[in-house]
């Protein structure tokens, strides 16, 4: 262990512990603004400077490893000071536009301004000089130089967490700024818009592109009928936004509120989450068959899943040569995109084209997927807006809702209903959970070997993990997987996903079905997500999730009675070519740069 | 000469016979040439001065199979080209200098880091650097050395952006600690030193601590090689004892109308003409890396600190807020009070933002520009207001 003095008390530390870490464990608060939890440490930001008696300089805590006999004081005049001119200085590039500024009042800037440079501005304004871009090219955020103060934390979450670089430093000095391949628009380069920078920007630099009016104008326009659905994710952290604490579960209370907004039809991505388990469990299990019975040499395994859209698009882009081995299904959200503009509206008996059909995701690369040309097979397009948690949140403001008081409702009928298995879709392993539920009772006829249905191998915040499950007593149809051994794998975060795609590319992986999601956490630690997501908040949404399952009824996907009911009424059977033509979608390959 | 009180030496550039003195250095333990280096009380030829014996020492007590020497030579700063000259006429001596800090720390790898500008050198040091290690070979001693180019970045003169930018990174400096001599070049120790010193450290092997610690002072033993430029009839490369004051400098140098000396180029510090006998170029007065540049009374002081400014503000590398935007403000300031747009009294706060700089940079660049900065509105406040 190791000793020093901070602001005269003691404090006793295992050796690597930042200054700021040892700080912390005495609640001493130093403010921080380019250190993320999340990321390797960067210390370019100055404003977590601190005086370390005998030192030349101030020491930035967050990146200096505390040591015997250090004496530390957080708060003199000196470093107050210092302090100040930082954040003045980060002030006068930044263009503080706040009250107009979607970020105000969750800005991490305005918070250091509050607190050490209120009042007049020391310094000269240098964001009018110079010609700055808004970048609008991406359907899913904006980025915008003018309030950009380059922490390099988007840049640090680009490559790290996500193993793209879409975004890095470019230049020096006085022109040094957060670039692209060739400055090219953010549509144009390998972004997977899966917008983790967005989540971690503590600025309005990075925000997700904003659909809230075009929404309002739907939801008031008496010709337009508006169904909204709502991924799994967004109930267990929508509260977070709200005043709740992390991982309180919100359900109930989030259905109302969407009802008083004045959405015509509350219905649910649980539905399409369990249809999606039917699709791509049946398209597993053909593959299945077709390769180990048929010897049929052009399917390809392992078999990934094809929900997260910024994993799709970073398939597309990195590993092109693997585009056979994703599930040809749509992602849960845009089946139901296709299935509201088909099947509900002759249902319920409306002209398609004046539906609009509206989602809340915890997801920015949702609104890239909903825009992508492949997905208007209901001759519209499926999904007409895609908002995140947090603009959700921003609805609920504005239409002044008491959010805490509202009472609990359900789901409207008809493509509303929810089993357990739908609902950990927002985690990582829940997609592959939920599958393995719904395929070894088909296969088996009995329900998965697991306590409680909890396939606890495929849980956790783990990069990559791996099962193997045992499989035994098939029933007729599926005889010839009698003791196979399937072997499945699980990876969140794109570097992560990396990972295991080096090993697929090297023909060292032996997995038949892989669960891919592109952000850490799966859906709970999306880039729509409220801010700030880290670590212990991804966990705590985490728990709600598995805790929302085990307080349902239904928790497996062929249970659910929609579900059962559109097979019946609609799409025959799962994988049949009604199936095929709305619930099923072809990938592109696009450049690696 | 003499009467003037400056001493030339002929060291660097003495013509010897490097062979002989490695085969005298690698008969001697890593402790004994790091003693000797000790003893010499070398400081660092770069400008930041620190001891070269305590670098090699730090370095050698770390315990890691592979360790790398690197040899600064991107010359960067304003005003000076000794390391051009020394690369030029005694890379011999560079390459001999290397292979005895190889042998005083524990490395059998060696790289040059040579600043792009000084590309049109490399086929000259090619061939300089194959009979340099087929000479090794000879002795029988094992030390390789590699070249590498810069890009133009001042930036990578700085010891860990330097590495950034050997491994194939953004060259922009590191946090610190861990220094060099725990992690540097791929995380391996590694002591990196300016092509001078390396020169300087074989020198004192062949001559032995006690004849070097004969020239200079207490605090800036020896001598070292000095670019003169600016308002002088003698611009040139000089090797000087160590301990002169500005005015004997001025008295040799200059054209008899020296209104001021940059003692250490952009980063450095201006000295005014009334100071001038009572500073010392040197630790215990002004340090500098060699750049002395003279400037006379039709140079406005007002041009020499806007032009400095502009250069930190494009080569800072921009990562943290004090250097990127601090160096932003200084200029676009001082613009703006010789404009009349901003008061007089506004300098007194760029002095203070200077002083924040100076502590809260990540680097030994945005520590500095308050140096010239600061001495030049000090000195000269007057020329920068009117």
């Amino acid at each position: 262990m190791i000793n020093l003095l901070i602001n005269d008390q003691k404090v006793s530390v295992q050796a690597g512990t930042t200054v700021l870490a040892a700080a912390k464990k005495l609640k001493i608060n130093i403010p921080t603004l380019c250190n993320h939890d999340d990321l390797c440490v960067a210390g370019n930001c100055r404003v977590c400077v601190v005086e370390q008696k005998g030192a030349r300089t101030l020491i930035a805590s967050c990146a200096t490893p505390a040591s015997e006999g250090m004496e530390i004081h957080t708060n003199t005049l000196k470093v107050r000071n210092a302090r100040k001119h930082i954040v003045e200085l980060l002030l006068s590039e930044h263009r503080a536009d706040c009250t107009k500024c979607y970020k105000n009042q969750n800005c991490e800037l305005q918070t250091l301004a509050n607190e050490f440079a209120f009042g007049d501005h020391i310094f000269l304004d240098l964001v009018e000089n110079k010609k700055y871009n808004i970048d609008r090219s991406s359907p899913s955020f904006i980025k915008d130089d003018s309030k950009c103060i380059r922490c390099q934390r988007c840049v640090r979450t680009c490559s790290e967490l996500q193993y793209i670089s879409a975004i890095a430093v470019a230049n020096k000095g006085a022109h040094q700024k957060i670039s692209s391949f060739h400055d090219r628009p953010m549509s144009h380069v390998v972004c997977t818009n899966c917008g983790q920078c967005v989540n971690r920007c503590p600025t309005g630099a990075l925000v997700e592109k904003t659909y809230i009016d075009q929404v309002w104008d739907a939801i008031y326009d008496p010709d337009k009928h508006v169904v909204v659905q709502t991924a799994p994710a967004v109930r267990v952290a929508l509260g977070e936004d709200l005043g709740y604490d992390p991982g309180e579960r919100v359900t109930g209370k989030m259905v109302n509120a969407l009802r008083q907004l004045g959405f015509n039809s509350v219905l649910d991505t649980d539905f399409s989450a369990d249809l999606t388990i039917m699709e791509e469990g049946t398209e597993l299990l053909v593959r299945l068959k077709k390769a180990l019975v048929d010897g049929d040499k052009k399917i390809s395994l392992p078999m990934f899943t094809s929900c997260s859209p910024g994993w799709i698009k970073f398939i597309e882009h990195k590993y092109p040569e693997f585009l056979p081995n994703l599930s040809t299904c749509k992602s849960p959200q845009q089946m139901f995109g296709a299935l509201a503009k088909t099947f509900y509206a002759k249902k319920r008996n409306i002209d398609p084209s004046k539906i609009v059909s509206v989602s809340i995701m915890p997801c920015t690369a949702k609104k890239f997927e909903a825009d992508r040309p492949e997905m208007r097979s209901s001759g519209f397009k499926d999904v007409d807006y895609v908002l995140t948690t947090r603009e959700l949140a921003v609805m609920i403001k504005q239409a002044g809702l008491d959010f805490r008081n509202l009472e609990e409702a359900k789901c409207d009928s008809i493509m509303g209903d929810s089993t357990g298995a739908a609902v950990i879709f927002g985690a990582t392993g829940g997609v592959m959970e939920a599958a393995l539920r719904t395929a070894y009772e088909i296969v088996t006829g009995r329900e998965v070997p697991f306590g409680n249905l909890n396939i606890t191998p495929v849980r956790g915040m783990d990069g990559v993990k791996e099962a193997t499950i045992k499989i035994e007593g098939c029933v007729d149809d599926w005889k010839f997987l009698e003791g196979a051994e399937l072997k499945v794998a699980i990876a969140h975060g794109l570097v992560n996903a990396n990972k295991i795609m080096k090993k697929v590319r090297e023909g060292k992986a032996p997995y038949h079905f892989v669960e891919i999601m592109a952000c850490p956490g799966g859906c709970i630690g999306g880039g729509g997500q409220p801010i700030p997501t880290n670590m212990q908040i991804r966990e705590k949404r985490m728990k709600a999730i598995y805790a929302e399952d085990e307080h349902m009824v239904l928790r497996k996907s062929h249970e659910n009675p929609d579900v059962i009911a559109i097979y019946k009424e609609f799409l025959d059977k799962p994988n049949s070519h009604k199936s095929h033509e709305l619930l099923h979608t072809h990938y592109v390959e696009r450049d690696n740069y | 000469m003499e009467k003037k009180g400056l001493n030339k030496v002929d060291l660097i550039f003495e013509k010897i016979e490097p062979k002989e003195v490695l085969i005298k250095a690698f008969k001697m333990t890593s402790a004994e040439i790091i003693q000797n280096i000790l003893e010499s009380g070398l400081k660092g030829r770069g400008g930041a001065g620190f001891p070269t014996g305590l670098k090699w020492k730090y370095t050698a007590a770390e315990k890691s199979s592979e360790k790398y020497i690197i040899c600064n030579a991107d010359e960067g700063e304003p005003g000076t080209f000794k390391d051009r000259e020394i690369l030029d006429r005694v890379s011999n001596k560079v390459h001999g200098g290397m292979a005895i800090a190889g042998k005083a720390i524990g490395a059998k790898n060696g790289i040059v880091y040579l600043r792009g500008e000084y590309r049109y050198l490399l086929p000259k040091l090619m061939i300089e650097l194959e009979s340099f290690h087929k000479m090794i070979k000879e002795i029988g001693y094992e030390f390789n050395i590699e070249y590498r180019m810069g890009s133009g970045a001042y930036i990578c003169g700085e010891e860990s952006a330097l590495f950034e930018s050997i491994e194939g990174k953004r060259g922009e400096p590191r946090n610190k600690p861990p220094y060099p001599t725990v992690s540097g070049l791929f995380e391996k120790p590694t002591s990196i030193n300016n092509v001078e010193t390396l020169v300087t450290a074989m020198m004192i092997l062949q001559h032995g601590a006690k004849n070097f610690i004969q020239y200079g002072t207490k605090d800036s033993r020896g001598s070292k090689v000095f670019s003169v430029s600016g308002d002088t009839p003698t611009p040139g490369i000089f090797e000087l004892e160590l301990g002169m004051t500005v005015q004997q400098f001025v008295n040799e140098f200059g054209d008899g109308d020296t209104k001021a000396v940059q003692v250490g180029g952009a980063s450095g510090f201006c000295v005014p003409r009334k100071k001038f006998a009572e500073t010392i170029i040197g630790f215990e007065g002004v340090p500098t890396g060699g750049s002395m540049k003279l400037f006379n009374s039709s140079r406005s002081m007002y041009n020499v600190l806007h032009n400095y400014l502009e250069f930190f503000t494009e080569e800072s590398c921009g990562q943290c807020t004090p250097c990127r935007v601090g160096c932003q403000q200084l200029l676009l300031g001082v613009e703006k009070v010789k404009k009349g747009e901003a008061k007089s009294t506004y300098l007194t706060e760029l002095v203070k933002l200077a002083d924040t700089m100076k502590i809260a940079a990540k680097c030994g660049l945005g520590q500095s520009v308050g140096n010239a900065f600061k001495s030049i509105v000090g000195n000269f406040r007057e020329e920068i207001i009117y």
